[in-house]
């Protein structure tokens, strides 16, 4: 009995040393706020716990139904040399499509730490990819911003989104071909904004360049540059705008391809010029009713260099050769929120294989790259319950093989759950 | 020669683009009414601007490229808090560059920071809608939290720009003097709106039925941010039946479907507030949006 008393005085005892504790805590929290303030009567509503300091965490959801005439794991996009990226539509019938799951904080007062894992299933296995692993300056002077990391590139206007801020289920055509949907970078980024009333943004990247239109890399460095530029306003209070202009160079060395069962690579320079546009429209800037958006953008690239062609096991090429492509691809789309809730949209992709010189290779053994003008016509339409779900239907014709078209019904859904950061413009 | 052209081109643009550029402290303001009180506590010394205007709803606004180039130049962000704006403005900030107006920092003011919130959900859920986890965040509808707001506005304005304290002390003397004598009129005219039973089409107005007694019956919105559905109106019509309403209070910006339907069949008039400034011709500056407000709710009364 005793023993059970004097347990029970000493519980009692902690426990209103830490209530004591728990208070003191608080009023030199409201006393801080108070100071913060300057005038303030508010509370310190949370209690300090260590999970208060959790980053936000947010996990997309999203699950598609397809129907295709044609084999998705023989997608190609002919009169391209293959970008090696998730480029292809997912497989017939239902599939787990790709989640995204995201943590975001300020790391202290001088960084954000962003990072966004991608969860998907390949061939049975899980497969987690790194998106976006980054730190971001907050307190840099004069404007200036900087990103080092593991980031989507800056440049272009649909790059820096991801996938379920996409106005369709699948990215453009000249995004797939040029760069295996989108520019990701392992490097950092310099951003600056210039202190006018007209937005204008210029930034610059230096990262490794490993992925495509780069090469895997074995040299000290970095493999791919870029620069963009950005402006954008408002016309009265219904309308909003912004142009850009981007520029990405790369070298890659022994960038390989396969084609009809030949390896081949290419070593040389790579540069690409974007220019992009985005308008936005609703009555009085309220986009709630309903609203008008009008994006199109337009790739050139040029490369010269050599290629390689039917590589051995020990990489010796049968036969080698100067090189040089000139190829360009735009899209243009417009979506329209008629109703609340509801919206329409239409999409049409657009890419020319250019010419392509081969120097003294026999073009018949390098199909892929025979001269084709891939096009795709998109329509869908999309319900949106609440700003955190939304379903699609899109059905698209898609021109990207030779000769082939392939009709396609998409059914998806995008769920957002947990904390749901802003969007870009 | 041609270069030359399309350089002078390039510094005109320049100097053009970098001309509204003052002396004055920029103030960037989430929403009409705190550019307003900017204006008034801060005089000619201070350049407001407000980043939405009336007719927007404020839950759904967009980091558009304009905003970003007002915050970059800006050494003051009024914004409610109370994640009305957690859409779009912590974007903007992040966007700007402008390591000035980053929250925590002097030159960002949250206005719901100075008010006891109302309506502070007990449990959180998106099942129950748009639900702001600290409260609601319209607190612009009571002029008694305008004053608090002003309190802290000029207390923020004098740590931004200490050199201009004195004009801000006096601007807000003049102010609270002014705005109290206003709230005097407005509470002496609203009296016999006090206990009056009313609908309200989203959850606007709290902090004003709080002010003024007005007794709110429920919201037309089943959950915030969701346009009701006809079963539910069906349902609040029979509600009506039970427990008369006077009348219909709907922000400007909301759609007027739902609330004229109900109006209509239940025999009542539908009082569209301008609930910030501009939000009517009449609401050209607070006391205005004050004066309108009453003077819509009364004739709504008759």
């Amino acid at each position: 009995m005793r023993e059970l008393r004097e347990s029970y005085e000493q519980r009692i005892q902690a426990l209103e040393k830490r209530l004591a504790d728990t208070e003191s805590q608080a009023s030199q929290a409201a006393s801080s706020a108070v100071e913060a303030q300057a005038t303030a009567d508010s509370v310190a509503r949370r209690p300090a716990a260590e999970s208060t300091f959790n980053p936000a965490v947010s996990l997309i959801i999203d699950s598609k139904f397809t129907r295709q005439q044609r084999d998705p794991s023989a997608y190609r996009i002919d009169g391209f040399v293959p970008s090696g990226g998730e480029v292809g539509p997912p497989k017939k019938g239902f599939s787990l499509g790709e989640s995204e799951l995201a943590f975001s904080a300020n790391v202290d007062h001088l960084f954000r730490g962003n990072a966004r894992f991608s969860l998907a299933e390949d061939d049975g296995a899980g497969v987690v990819e790194v998106e976006e692993v980054n730190v971001e300056t907050l307190a840099m002077p004069a404007g200036i911003k900087l990103k080092a990391g593991r980031f989507l590139s800056g440049v272009g206007y649909i790059n820096q989104q991801h996938p379920h801020e996409w106005d369709f289920s699948d990215a453009p055509l000249a995004y797939k071909a040029f760069f295996g949907y989108r520019l990701q970078n392992d490097g950092v980024q310099l951003r600056w904004v210039a202190p006018t009333d007209l937005f204008m943004e210029f930034g610059t990247e230096v990262a490794a360049g490993d992925k495509y239109p780069g090469a895997e890399r074995k040299a000290n460095g970095a493999g791919v540059w870029t620069a963009f530029a950005h402006v954008g306003g408002d016309i009265g209070d219904s309308s909003a705008w912004q142009l850009g202009l981007s520029h990405v160079r790369a070298n890659p060395r022994e960038r390989g391809f396969e084609d009809n069962g030949i390896s081949n690579s290419f070593s040389g320079s790579s540069q690409t010029w974007i220019a992009d546009f985005v308008y936005k429209w609703a009555p009085n800037g309220n986009s709630r009713e309903r609203y008008l958006k009008v994006q199109g953008e337009y790739l050139q690239r040029r490369e010269s260099g050599e290629l390689n062609y039917n590589l051995n096991a020990d990489g010796v090429a049968e036969a080698s050769s100067a090189a040089r492509f000139r190829q360009s691809g735009s899209y243009l789309q417009a979506v329209y929120q008629f109703m609340p809730r509801w919206r329409l949209g239409v999409r049409g992709d657009w890419l020319r294989s250019g010419t392509a010189d081969l120097g003294t290779l026999d073009p018949a053994g390098l199909p892929i790259l025979a001269g084709y003008n891939p096009t795709r016509q998109t329509a869908m339409v999309d319900w949106s319950p609440s700003e955190f779900s939304r379903l699609r239907l899109q059905l698209a014709r898609d021109k990207s093989r030779n000769g082939e078209s392939d009709n396609q019904v998409w059914l998806q859904y995008i769920m957002s759950l947990g904390a749901h950061g802003a969007h870009k413009f | 020669m041609r270069s030359k052209l399309i350089l002078r081109l390039v510094a005109l643009f320049f100097a053009l683009a970098a001309l509204p550029a003052s002396a004055a402290l920029n103030v960037f303001a989430s929403v009409p009414e705190w550019a307003a009180l900017a204006k008034e506590i801060g005089g000619d010394k201070v350049n407001a601007f407000s980043a939405t205007n009336a007719l927007q709803d404020p839950h759904r606004i967009e980091a558009k490229p304009s905003l970003i180039a007002r915050a970059r130049n800006s050494q003051l962000v009024v914004a409610t808090g109370a994640e009305l704006e957690i859409g779009w403005l912590p974007m903007v900030l992040r966007e700007s560059g402008n390591a000035a107006i980053q929250p925590g920092q002097p030159g960002y003011l949250e206005a719901a920071s100075v008010v006891r919130l109302r309506e502070v959900p007990a449990r959180l859920d998106r099942a129950d809608g748009d639900v702001h986890a600290s409260g609601n965040p319209h607190i612009q509808t009571d002029p008694r939290i305008i004053l608090k707001v002003a309190d802290a506005l000029a207390a923020r304005l004098t740590l931004v720009d200490p050199a201009n304290a004195e004009a801000y002390k006096a601007n807000l003397a003049r102010f609270s003097e002014r705005w109290k004598v206003a709230m005097a009129r407005w509470e002496l005219a609203a009296a016999p709106l006090r206990g009056t039973p009313v609908w309200v089409q989203h959850r606007s107005f709290p902090y004003m039925a709080d002010w003024l007694g007005l007794k709110e019956l429920g919201a037309l919105e089943p959950k915030a941010g969701v346009e009701p559905g006809s079963a539910h109106l069906a349902g609040i019509l029979e509600r009506q039946k039970a427990t008369p309403a006077k009348m219909i209070l709907r922000p400007v910006y909301t759609r007027s479907t739902a609330s004229d339907w109900l109006g209509e069949r239940a025999h009542i008039p539908v009082v569209v507030l301008p609930f910030t400034v501009g939000g009517t011709p009449e609401a050209g500056d607070l006391f205005g949006l004050f004066d309108d407000t009453i003077r819509r709710l009364l004739a709504g009364l008759r």
